[in-house]
């Protein structure tokens, strides 16, 4: 046993950074970098480029808080994670904040001790069938084989869903998004069940994405946004105004090409506020000055960065439908910065 | 025609070859192939079976199979076999993983380093066997750097390990750190302290009744609940030491079996002569048990080496990881038999040179008691 | 000249590592007090951990419904059940994997191992291809490979293989006709059971019989015999209760018969080709391991070939096997663990991964799959020591 301390005092030289948490945010920049949990990829959402880096929706939050924290959004690490390991690594403190297709329910807020800093994607569960199988509704799926991620609350939904409906089926566990994808289309199981927006991206990355149906049934709500742990409140505003800068600069019309200009140039007290020309909004939250514009610049406003990788022009191709702004009868909308 | 009807005196009659029954070729099948009914059967059912398996698997295998094509789809429209392509693109990926490219010579270099530190320790009739052990010892602090930079040399982080590269890490490193580990827990188990006894009991019988999968869940979700907050450790650095503490667990009780089978003697006249207990265990006592644990040292090491991949588990990308992340790519969906082939191939090769060297060692060391 | 004068030892500080006696004391007092510090850390840190996370701990969560389904149940379960009752499914699939695994693995090592011995060049060289090629791949590949080849190459239930009517072949897995229990059929169960007590007694008897006058009864085919014939009188008897349930293809999938899943037959296959070759070389090495003297002393006094094998060189070649065969038991069971990689549900994938994750207990499901895993273990290797001890060769 001597030897079994010996040995990871050893190798605790090699990896480990020992350091009292005064607060996350001091951690953080301690390290010189911010540890962000991400899905282990979803086309559009979250996917490696050639080079390794990751992309997509999901990462963009993470850039966009990198940027207020550091002024530069490269200073991001990111934990790949599957429905299972990722509450373990948000509330071990591997990762500093979780952004990726992460359901904000109460038992999650209340009982696993998180905070959902808000909502940046609004999705709802739906079924994905070939069109083969001719099956117009997700109440004729009686008996079939349904593909599913474990440890989502998708899956507890089907349970719920094929029970009201009386339905039997037989679930067909899988672990990653990809394994869904290759199980469903080598016809392991009949109908593929996921968020909606996780369908559609599955289904852009097919061969022939026409051959498959998504059904009109969508039979959850499921707000989608980044997450932190309990007990650090000053963590949890700085991403969550974080992503309300995003929201806001795209209702106010700040992008990442205009933004320099707006915040020297603009009439709107609020973008001087929000970009750090007027006010002490980032010493505030323990930031820089100038953490609104630096998390625009990070990568646009919030769409931007739905258009970027979802949105209609995609091969994704998802409408913004229920995530538009506020003001064009969305719901994405953002207190304001004052 | 004169052959014929050629006599000979009696007592000079050359030597005539056996019949042609009872040579060669054909003595050799009737002996080996179709010695008795039963062995007939089983010998035209195996042929048979061959028969079945082998030309269609060739056709796949090599025949058939296509080796330059772009795409999955571009495979299945020019043959019928399988669709090397994706293994000879995404090669350099499989081996290095996410490694950046321009580094990659440090990742070549510690390959070739290890190859020049392993002579030593596996042959002992290598020249300069003494100095060259010396480069041997500190090889593992020269791949650290190598690796993972340092020292005027560009930093690499774990998480881009990936492929063949972090299969041998894993493989070496848990190895090279199980082996002394496990003769210590061995000591331990025979030891007559009773503490240091019950201690490496429990250790070691905790470990074996475990499966390895809930070791690496265990690193992987709940060790930051047993360090002090604000710790990080490197996932890949979980690995390695759980990977470690599994295979030393193994190796003790295959040590523990060497000690067992010294006899009394060995002991009893050691210390007649009043060698201490270390010199008593380092000069008498391990040299012959290790001889004997060999081959199930081998085997412990090929086991820890297969287990390597169960860290796609827990989400590290070695060579099984990577596949799943090439075959979420559209272009090369499908093609899971070609690539898990591919690193069957890879394993295969590596675990049964280790395995013949084991039985290569055990001829060497097999000093009497020959039957 | 005064006689030397024993001197009482006195206890020096240098002592505690000069003297044998007490430098042990002090090593064993020095590691309890590193193990004992070693711990106080590790439960100090969880208990901080934990309070500063606000997480409660507790097993209570075992109670609530677990909410999610499972494909392949050996008891009753759905959705509503609670996480003891997945927990219990699971802990019933790893056993049900493990006891095929260990059936077919056995079969199939046993006979590849004395094939391996055969004096049939070609046979022997292919045994030892196929045990060399199994046993230096991972299993996990193996795994994924056979799943790879069950999900891709078989057809689609609409296509299904049937190699024999009644049998469905396709990518939803293997379906077959189920027996129906109807009332009565306990009568046959407990036929069988006897005619298992009576093929057992009459083994003893044949034994001590052979023992004391050397008649040798044809014991295997008399119980086979036994166990078979006294459950179908039983069945005849009865009314014949059991009656086939046919499956047949109904919308997405088979409807009514037994269903091995894709999942199960892939780690079937894949646990027992793996864990056989392993075992081949047990038995190899085992029969080996017995002298060829004792085949030649046995041929001497005129004991056929057969006998021979059966009285002379098993009993003792199992002495060799049977440890390390049950240590290969183990391994396969605790291999079987490799299920989470294709979705199979066992004790790791229900509690440890299902159940873990929708409760966010992690300490607590780990602790039960440890406990559960450990359990097995330590009471079959106890089972193994005792019979080491029995078995082993009495000597000086």
């Amino acid at each position: 046993m001597k030897v079994l301390s010996g040995f990871i005092a050893a190798a605790a030289v090699v990896g480990v950074a020992a350091t009292a948490s005064a607060s996350t945010l001091d951690d953080i920049k301690a390290k010189g970098f911010l540890q962000c949990g991400v899905s282990t990829g979803v086309a559009g959402f979250a996917f490696t480029d050639d080079k390794g880096n990751w992309q997509g929706f999901d990462p963009a939050v993470c850039q966009a808080v990198a940027a207020a924290i550091f002024g530069d959004k490269s200073k991001v690490k990111y934990t790949p994670t599957t429905g299972k390991t990722r509450f373990e690594a948000l509330k071990s403190g591997e990762i500093d904040m979780l952004a990726r297709n992460t359901t904000w329910t109460l038992s999650r807020d209340a009982d696993l001790k998180l905070t959902f800093v808000g909502v940046n994607y609004y999705d709802g569960q739906g079924f994905m069938v070939p069109k083969s199988l001719g099956v117009k509704s997700a109440k004729e799926l009686d008996g079939a084989s349904v593909c599913i991620q474990t440890g989502t609350t998708t899956e507890l939904n089907l349970a719920d869903y094929f029970r009201t409906n009386n339905m039997k089926y037989e679930p067909v566990a899988i672990e990653t998004n990809a394994e869904g994808r290759t199980n469903y289309l080598a016809g392991r199981c009949d109908v593929y069940t996921t968020d909606a927006s996780g369908l559609a991206a599955t289904r852009a990355t097919f061969e022939n994405p026409n051959d498959h149906v998504l059904l009109p049934e969508i039979i959850s709500k499921e707000p989608l946004g980044p997450l932190v742990r309990h007990g650090d409140d000053q963590w949890g505003d700085i991403v969550r105004w974080t992503l309300n800068v995003l929201i806001s600069a795209e209702e106010l019309g700040v992008t990442a090409a205009n933004a320099d200009d707006m915040a020297k140039n603009a009439k709107n007290p609020e973008i001087k506020r929000m970009l750090g020309t007027e006010g002490k909004f980032g010493p505030m939250l323990g930031l820089r000055q100038d953490w609104g514009l630096m998390a625009v610049k990070a990568g646009g406003n919030y769409g931007e960065i739905f258009e970027r990788f979802i949105g209609a022009k995609t091969p994704i191709g998802l409408e913004r439908g229920l995530n538009a702004q506020w003001v064009n009868g969305g719901l994405i909308y953002s207190p304001p910065v004052r | 025609m004169t052959d014929a009807t050629q006599t000979h005196a009696p007592g000079t009659h050359p030597d005539l070859p056996p019949p042609l029954g009872n040579r060669g070729a054909i003595k050799w099948m009737r002996e080996n192939l179709f010695s008795s009914p039963t062995n007939t059967v089983l010998t035209l059912l195996g042929i048979y079976l061959i028969y079945l398996a082998i030309p269609p698997f060739l056709d796949w295998f090599i025949l058939n199979a296509v080796f330059d094509a772009g795409s999955r789809a571009e495979c299945w429209e020019r043959a019928s076999g399988a669709c090397w392509s994706v293994v000879i693109v995404r090669f350099d990926q499989l081996v290095y993983g996410f490694y950046p490219v321009e580094l990659r010579w440090r990742v070549d270099l510690s390959a070739v380093l290890l190859a020049v530190a392993l002579v030593p320790i596996l042959f002992d009739k290598a020249p300069y066997r003494r100095g060259w052990f010396v480069f041997s010892l500190i090889y593992p602090v020269i791949a650290f750097f190598l690796l993972w930079g340092g020292l005027g040399l560009e930093p690499v982080e774990s998480a881009k390990f990936g492929g063949i590269m972090l299969t041998v890490l894993i493989g070496v490193t848990g190895i090279v750190a199980s082996l002394p580990l496990g003769i210590v827990l061995a000591l331990g188990r025979r030891s007559e302290l009773l503490v240091l006894k019950v201690i490496s009991i429990c250790f070691i019988e905790f470990i074996r009744g475990v499966p390895l999968i809930t070791l690496l869940f265990v690193a992987s979700t709940l060790l930051n609940y047993f360090l002090p907050p604000g710790t990080y450790f490197d996932l890949l650095l979980r690995v390695l030491i759980m990977v470690t503490l599994f295979s030393a667990a193994y190796i003790a009780e295959v040590v523990r079996g060497g000690l067992q089978a010294i006899p009394r003697g060995q002991f009893e006249a050691a210390m007649a002569m009043g060698l201490s207990y270390w010199k008593m265990m380092g000069l008498v006592v391990l040299p012959q048990a290790l001889k004997i644990s060999i081959p199930g040292i081998v085997n412990t090491f090929i086991g820890l080496y297969k287990d390597t991949t169960l860290v796609v588990i827990i989400g590290l990308l070695d060579p099984l990881g990577l596949s799943q992340s090439i075959l979420a790519d559209s272009k090369w969906q499908g093609l899971s038999t070609e690539l898990y082939i591919f690193i069957a191939i890879f394993f295969f090769i590596s675990c049964f040179s280790m395995s013949r060297y084991s039985i290569y060692l055990e001829n060497k060391l097999h000093t009497g008691h020959k039957r | 000249m005064s006689a030397i004068e024993y001197q009482a030892p006195s206890f020096k500080l240098e002592d505690l590592w000069t003297d044998r006696r007490w430098r042990a004391i002090f090593v064993q007092i020095l590691a309890l007090a590193g193990l004992f510090a070693f711990l106080a850390y590790i439960v100090n840190n969880t208990i901080n951990n934990l309070q500063t996370l606000g997480i409660e701990t507790g097993y209570g969560f075992l109670n609530d419904p677990s909410s999610y389904d499972i494909s392949q149940t050996l008891i009753d379960y759905d959705s509503r059940s609670t996480h003891g009752r997945a927990t219990i499914v699971g802990i019933l699939n790893t056993g049900l994997i493990a006891l095929c695994g260990i059936i077919t693995a056995t079969l199939l090592g046993f006979t590849v191992g004395v094939l391996r011995l055969s004096g049939n060049w070609l046979i022997s060289r292919m045994m030892y291809c196929y045990v060399e090629f199994t046993r230096n791949v991972p299993l996990l590949l193996q795994i994924l490979l056979w799943y790879a080849l069950v999900v891709h190459s078989l057809p689609r239930p609409k296509n299904a293989l049937e190699p024999l009517s009644g049998i469905f072949l396709s990518n939803r897995g293997l379906v077959l006709p189920g027996p129906e229990f109807g009332s009565g059929s306990w009568i046959i169960f407990i036929a069988l059971a006897v005619a298992v007590a009576g093929a057992i007694a009459f083994r003893r008897y044949a034994k001590r019989i052979q023992e004391t006058t050397g008649k040798i009864y044809p014991v295997i085919s008399i119980s086979l015999s036994i166990i078979v014939v006294l459950p179908l009188l039983a069945y005849f008897a009865a009314g014949q209760p059991v009656s086939l349930n046919w499956p047949a293809l109904s919308g997405f999938n088979f409807k009514g018969g037994l269903t091995l899943r894709p999942e199960f037959l892939a780690l079937w296959f894949a646990l027992t080709i793996y864990t056989a070759s392993f075992i081949s070389e047990i038995v190899r090495a085992g029969i080996q391991s017995v002298s060829h003297g004792q085949t030649e002393a046995s041929y001497a006094l005129g004991i056929r070939p057969n006998w021979t094998m059966r009285l002379v060189i098993l009993p003792q070649a199992l002495r060799v096997i049977l440890p390390p065969l049950i240590s290969q038991y183990l391994n396969l069971t605790k291999n079987s663990s490799l299920a989470i990689a294709v979705g199979y549900m066992d004790i790791v994938a229900t509690i440890g991964g299902i159940s873990l994750n929708q409760t966010g207990r992690a300490l607590e499901s780990m602790s039960i799959v440890l406990a559960i895993y450990l359990t097995f273990s330590l009471s079959i290797s106890m089972v193994m020591n005792w019979y080491n001890k029995r078995v082993a060769l009495v000597e000086r």
